[in-house]
């Protein structure tokens, strides 16, 4: 079998190199020989970013990172003596597992010829013919907990939604992913959509629903799009519509899309929403199971809960229940981004370490940085400090640290984040995203805001750091949904383990990260300062008196910290404190 | 607008959505495909063909950020505030933004060529902090990458003026 190349040019700034280095690629596979057997291909996303020109070399699964011209030679002659270069191999894929994500970037997502051609469908053909209870007995020795962020096992959601009397019964696909910050489920819809599909309809098989609904946020249309056109050839070829490969068994499937609303993630909000309605979140019990869409029966499950369902089903429960950790089986896909060198996407076996994820796989912090923290489980999850980075991902750890797995967020911090400034940010977010039906979730959150709003002015009080976590209890207990009563999260935990950093912000009125504008002071260093008179020029609102004979001062009541004098001074004779 | 079109027009979309359940967000959607915002004439003639009321279609226009009741720029500028974009500098781009344009999230330009909006995460994080102009998205964007951004498209809007 020949071999693929896959060349991109992941640089951030500068010019596009990726079309030069194919060229290059191409001369140097015809000089020694290998036209006929490698194949290289130009593609617009490699999974990895900032890395300089990246080779990923198929099916052998090498990354080459920050290539330049030099390496070529080597690379190829090591895909001849089949040993891979190990100068610029990339150390991003070795801790991984690619369950979830096996097909991504491997084959192309908008022909099911190439899906079947990797097992795809043969799950499903191996179900029809056993007993639906077989196959959640299946689901159930396997171990999977949903993906989407509670992790609830998920053969134990089909065995109750199966066992629920009503008809019709629908399944629905989660695919609003609304963490910002997050897109592993955008990845896998655009990349693997058949996975999805196949594991959708292995679902609905066991639970006997007639009917599936895909619902993703208008934001993704790429991702819309594949699976549009995904469902379109699982028609012509039998796999959705009416007797689906000769048996009895009939499903039909739809999309319906989101329309930009946070809260419609929440299960019933989600419901409402495909009924057409405002994205209202109702009481639970009665949980979707026994009272969903229109009153029936319905799962929810998440985008990568059922793109693992197909290979479970493929390589049997044990196998999954093999990888991973006591409570929490198989593997997670985080999409690590924020302050590190290696933004991506990772898929890793539950109970690897924080600290392998983020220095291992993701290379540490940008240059020159260490790295304070990292948060997961957006909006509704909490910070992990660096000196708990040895715990093991899974389920329960991640709880007992204060925080949630969520749906696969890993955002990493550096020492120039203010704790105070990211526990605002999360509750802005749900503040904006409160869909305003309960009381507990639509004040709670606003006073919230304006306490800390105080606190990162230099306002604040002690005592108004017992009122936030006064407030934060009664809105975890009194909300109505899920996105209430997670908001505080980030809150408590930013504030259970960086007490010091808001004790700075309330009496001595400093914030050691220096983000805090209001609390920030600008100074002319004089012994560093050259009296260039830049700083002078550049202040927009004239704070800066002096002369280039007698040197320059800064009015602290005239300054509104902009920064401007801070920017252009050469000699970094200002200090921000 | 021409109450005829717009009723032809109209009844195209929803008849495709006939018979589902449901419906009403999805015709939303092609509605803001077609004419880039919900004019309030189409929202009157929608509430006769699909027979709900207007409040009902109101309700649902004002929960969804993705739905607009006015008419959008000619280039939407979309800054990100996800999570990732947000921590390595997206506050400091929409200021500039906002700066350049004159301009606050959510409104359009008096000479109607730019709409500037946030937007929660785009969806490409590995590249933050990101813009999204029209269908393409900048990447790594620094605060004195704007001017030039900006004059880009501005300068596209000119020559088609000359034209
Ligand atoms: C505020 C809020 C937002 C949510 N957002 C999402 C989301 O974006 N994607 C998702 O799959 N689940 C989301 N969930 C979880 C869903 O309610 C639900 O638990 C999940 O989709 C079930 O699928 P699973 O069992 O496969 O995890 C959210 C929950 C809450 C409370
Ligand atoms: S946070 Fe900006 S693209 Fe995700």
């Amino acid at each position: 079998m020949g071999k693929t190349v896959f060349i991109k040019d992941t640089a951030i700034t500068g010019k596009d190199r990726t079309r030069d280095f194919y060229g290059i690629f191409l001369g140097v596979l015809r000089e020694k020989g290998l036209e006929n057997e490698v194949q290289p291909v130009r593609v617009a996303d490699i999974g990895v970013y900032g890395q300089g020109i990246t080779v990923h070399l198929l099916p052998d699964d090498l990354l080459y990172t920050n290539v330049e011209e030099a390496d070529i030679t080597p690379i190829v002659e090591g895909i001849k003596a089949g040993k891979p270069c190990q100068a610029k191999l990339s150390q991003f894929g070795s801790k991984q597992l690619r369950i979830v994500l096996r097909n991504c970037g491997k084959i192309d997502p908008e022909d099911i010829e190439d899906y079947i051609a990797h097992d795809g469908y043969q799950a499903l053909a191996k179900v029809l013919s056993d007993a639906p209870e077989k196959v959640i007995q299946e689901m159930k020795t396997s171990g999977l907990r949903g993906r989407g962020g509670a992790g609830f096992p998920t053969g134990m959601k089909w065995d109750l939604t199966r066992k629920s009397p009503g008809d019709p019964k629908y399944v629905i696909c989660n695919g609003d992913e609304g963490d910002p910050g997050a897109y592993m489920d955008r990845s896998v819809l655009e990349g693997d959509p058949h996975s999805v599909i196949e594991g959708m309809i292995i679902g609905a098989y066991a639970m006997g629903a007639s009917k599936g609904f895909f619902y993703i946020r208008a934001e993704y249309p790429l991702a819309i799009e594949r699976i549009e056109k995904a469902i379109r050839q699982c028609y012509e070829y039998g796999l959705l519509g009416k007797n689906i490969f000769g048996s009895s068994f009939c499903f039909d499937v739809e999309i319906r899309l989101g329309a930009g609303a946070f809260v419609c993630g929440e299960e019933t909000a989600l419901i409402a929403s495909i009924e057409g309605k405002r994205g209202y979140p109702s009481p639970r019990p009665p949980f979707p199971s026994v009272k969903g869409l229109w009153g029936k029966p319905t799962c929810i499950n998440n985008v990568e809960t059922l793109a693992n369902i197909p290979v479970i089903l493929l390589k049997g429960g044990k196998w999954f229940a093999g990888i991973g950790t006591e409570t929490s089986k198989g593997t997670k896909v985080f999409a690590v981004t924020g302050k590190v060198k290696n933004s991506g996407l990772v898929e890793v076996p539950m109970g690897t370490s924080i600290e392998d994820i983020v220095y291992g796989i993701a290379g540490g912090a940008m240059s020159g940085k260490n790295v304070k923290a990292i948060q997961t489980g957006g909006p509704s999850g909490g910070v992990i400090p660096k000196e708990y980075f040895k715990t093991q991902v899974d389920y329960e750890s991640l709880q007992k640290l204060g925080s949630i797995m969520g749906s696969g967020g890993l955002i990493v911090m550096d020492e120039d984040d203010c704790m105070i400034d990211i526990a605002k940010f999360y509750l802005g977010f749900c503040v904006d995203e409160s869909c305003g039906k309960c009381a507990p979730c639509r004040i709670g959150g606003v006073q919230m805001l304006k306490l800390l709003e105080k606190v990162s002015t230099g306002l604040g009080t002690q005592k108004d750091l017992d009122q936030l976590q006064m407030i934060s209890a009664a809105m975890q207990k009194a909300s109505l949904c899920g996105l209430g009563q997670t908001a505080p999260n980030p809150v408590l935990s930013t504030l259970n383990y960086y007490r010091p950093e808001y004790n700075a912000h309330v009496d001595q009125k400093k914030c050691p990260a220096c983000k805090c504008e209001k609390l920030i002071r600008f100074l002319i260093l004089s012994e560093k300062c050259v009296k260039c008179g830049m700083c002078f020029k550049a202040c927009p609102v004239g704070a800066i008196s002096g002369n280039r004979e007698s040197g320059y001062l800064i009015d602290q009541t005239k300054c509104t910290r902009c920064g401007q004098c801070f920017e252009v001074c050469k000699p970094h004779a200002i200090s921000k404190s | 607008m021409n109450k005829k079109v717009i009723e032809q027009e109209i009844r195209e979309i929803a008849d495709a959505w006939k018979g589902k359940e449901g419906n009403l967000i999805m015709v939303l959607h092609e509605i803001q495909n077609r004419y880039g915002y919900v004019p309030r004439e189409v929202s009157l003639v929608l509430s006769e063909i699909l027979d709900v009321p207007l409040a009902r279609i109101y309700e649902v226009i004002t929960f969804y950020h993705f739905f607009r009741l006015t008419p959008p720029g000619k280039h939407t500028i979309s800054v990100c505030m996800g999570t990732a974009c947000y921590l390595k500098g997206g506050t400091e781009l929409l200021a500039e933004f906002e700066h350049l344009l004159c301009v606050k999230p959510g409104q359009t330009t008096k000479d109607g060529q730019f709409h500037l909006e946030v937007v929660r995460c785009l969806g490409c994080c590995g590249l933050a902090p990101v813009v999204k102009i029209e269908d393409k998205v900048y990447g790594g964007v620094k605060k004195k990458d704007i001017g030039d951004i900006i004059a880009f498209y501005s300068k596209e809007a000119e020559a088609k003026v000359a034209d």
